[in-house]
């Protein structure tokens, strides 16, 4: 009785029912992704000794296997590679989208402008990366296009079946999340700021460089987050438009889980792969914490 | 003068982000059996060919069936969690939110190798309950963001004004929150229902004997001769998709202008 009062009180309070609001999706997110996330880790030190057959006996050998193979190490440092060069291209091209429309376009038409951008990427992201093989490709749409013209005699072969082609899709996969983080900043900045600037007789180009640019930075910091955590992971692109040196750390997590029943050094490198993304992060939000505190001291 | 050049990067950006879908449709009604220019005739054959394959439409039903069951559940975490995160507060709030969250940066793969590792141990099948569980992982950060905003606007005088008028909690729920929300659970839904059709890789993990449409897609891909089908089924596909948005866009604007909010633009 006392119990159940209690509880009742508890569950009144503030703090009670936030608690009990928050536990459904809290526990789901626990039981599928926390103990999942676990179980990789656990995973990574066993053997794999059958189909479903595991010597659960902790090794390291898989983290040393993955650390000395130069197969996967070229795998992990492409990946990185391929992941910062998307998120510098992304971000660098979207950034003047974000800053037109947040300056550029009347404020009863801006939410529309976000809507246009958003659009393609709610299309079939399978579809969207093949037709980037069709645009990049021998016979394709940069290729005949530029034939048609007559700028080149021969098809451009090295636009297709590389880095490059990578590089150009994702920038294009990745696009709505670069340019969404950065229009919220520079919204977020006082217009009256900009005002002053150009009153205590700043020119253009550096009240963009003093004023405007450190005060979208969380925004851009917070692009470059966005687009780089997923990138790394990307499995599709790789595999349609990478050719044989294109190919990812996600390629070969799931051949290992999939064709070569070598689920723990799938994990392994799943866990590597988690950590270099958290480090990634966390640098980055230091960054941001220090950029954001520095400026209001 | 230099507004006028960044209008035209911002066009010619515009074309590289409509490029593809703009030459879907081309090829979609272009005879040749070969994607690329120069195009032939006009043809419909390959849209009566979609018809014919029932392994497209076996798959299309499971994904129609995984992104219901997915954007419903998603939608329903999302309520109780945007709740949480607007109208109340509580111990370790950031932390537990920042976790639910987790999904919308966590790359795609790490969620499809942690639910296929859990599987493999408990020695459960994969297949389409296995999907759904994945899909509802990833939805539910979108769900938050669009409903937390709808929560956010809400007047929350409002419920207590129904309280104070003798209501219960759960009555006050339903005849005052949840026909103000309406709007941004409808939107919600849409964005996950849309999310989920679109999954590839948690689906290409975990889906047993009965593929998803983007995993059975994908399988199309390898077959040149199927291609021009692809470009198809590619373009009903992105009809459909945007004719999805555009209503779910127009229900979480409604939603935030019944609320009383500002429009900020966007899901994300």
């Amino acid at each position: 009785m006392s119990i159940g009062a209690g509880l009742q009180r508890k569950l009144r309070s503030k703090s009670g029912a936030g608690l009990l609001l928050i536990s459904p999706p809290a526990l789901y997110a626990a039981a599928l992704l926390a103990v999942p996330l676990g179980a990789v880790l656990i995973m990574s030190f066993w053997t794999q000794t059958g189909i479903r057959d595991f010597d659960m006996t902790l090794t390291l050998a898989h983290y040393r296997e993955a650390f000395a193979d130069p197969l996967y190490r070229q795998l992990l440092l492409r990946s990185l590679g391929i992941a910062g060069a998307v998120t510098v291209v992304t971000v660098v091209l979207a950034f003047p989208v974000a800053y037109f429309v947040s300056f550029h376009v009347a404020p009863n038409r801006k939410a529309l402008w976000i809507f246009l951008i958003t659009i393609p990427f709610w299309t079939s992201y399978l579809i969207r990366v093949f037709l980037w093989k069709v645009i990049l490709g021998f016979n394709g749409v940069v290729n005949s296009g530029l034939q048609g013209i007559g700028l080149i005699d021969e098809p451009l072969s090295f636009l297709l079946y590389n880095v490059n082609a990578v590089v150009i899709t994702l920038a294009h996969a990745y696009a709505p999340f670069a340019i969404l983080p950065i229009y919220v900043a520079l919204e977020k900045i006082d217009r009256s700021l900009l005002e002053a600037a150009q009153d205590l007789g700043e020119n253009a180009v550096m009240r963009f460089l003093r004023v405007t640019l450190p005060l979208a930075l969380p925004g851009v910091l917070a692009a470059i987050l966005i687009v780089f955590i997923p990138t790394i992971g990307d499995y599709v692109t790789p595999r349609l438009v990478g050719g044989p040196d294109g190919l990812m750390i996600a390629n070969m997590i799931h051949t290992l889980f999939l064709r070569l029943n070598n689920a723990p050094l799938g994990a392994a490198l799943s866990v590597i792969a988690m950590i270099t993304v958290a480090i990634a992060a966390l640098a980055l939000m230091l960054l941001t914490r220090w950029i954001t505190t520095g400026g209001k001291r | 003068m230099k507004a006028r050049g960044l209008r035209a990067y911002v066009w010619v950006y515009l074309i590289f982000l409509y490029a593809p879908i703009v030459l879907l449709p081309l090829f979609a009604f272009n005879s040749g059996s070969v994607i690329a220019f120069p195009l032939a005739d006009f043809t419909t054959k390959w849209f009566v060919e979609l018809s014919r394959i029932s392994a497209l439409h076996a798959a299309v039903r499971t994904s129609l069936f995984i992104a219901v069951v997915s954007a419903v559940l998603a939608t329903t975490l999302g309520v109780f969690a945007a709740m949480a995160s607007t109208r109340a507060r509580f111990p370790g709030q950031r932390g537990i939110m920042g976790f639910i969250m987790l999904p919308l940066v966590l790359p795609e793969i790490i969620v499809a190798v942690a639910l296929l590792v859990v599987i493999l141990r408990l020695g459960l099948g994969t297949g389409t309950w296995a999907v759904i569980a994945g899909h509802v992982l990833i939805c539910t950060p979108f769900t938050i963001a669009i409903l937390r905003a709808a929560f956010a606007s809400l007047d929350a005088s409002l419920e207590e004004a129904a309280q104070d008028l003798g209501e219960s909690r759960l009555a006050t729920f339903r005849l005052v929150t949840l026909p103000l929300v309406i709007p941004g659970i409808i939107s919600a839904l849409l964005i996950s229902f849309t999310i989920s059709m679109d999954e590839f890789i948690i689906a290409f993990f975990l889906t047993g004997t009965e593929p998803t449409l983007p995993v059975y897609l994908w399988s199309m891909l390898r077959f040149p001769q199927q291609l021009p089908a692809v470009m198809a089924l590619g373009t009903i596909l992105v009809v459909l998709s945007v004719l999805l948005i555009t209503v779910a866009e127009y229900f979480r604007r409604r939603g935030i202008a019944r609320a009383g909010g500002q429009d900020s633009g966007g899901f994300l």
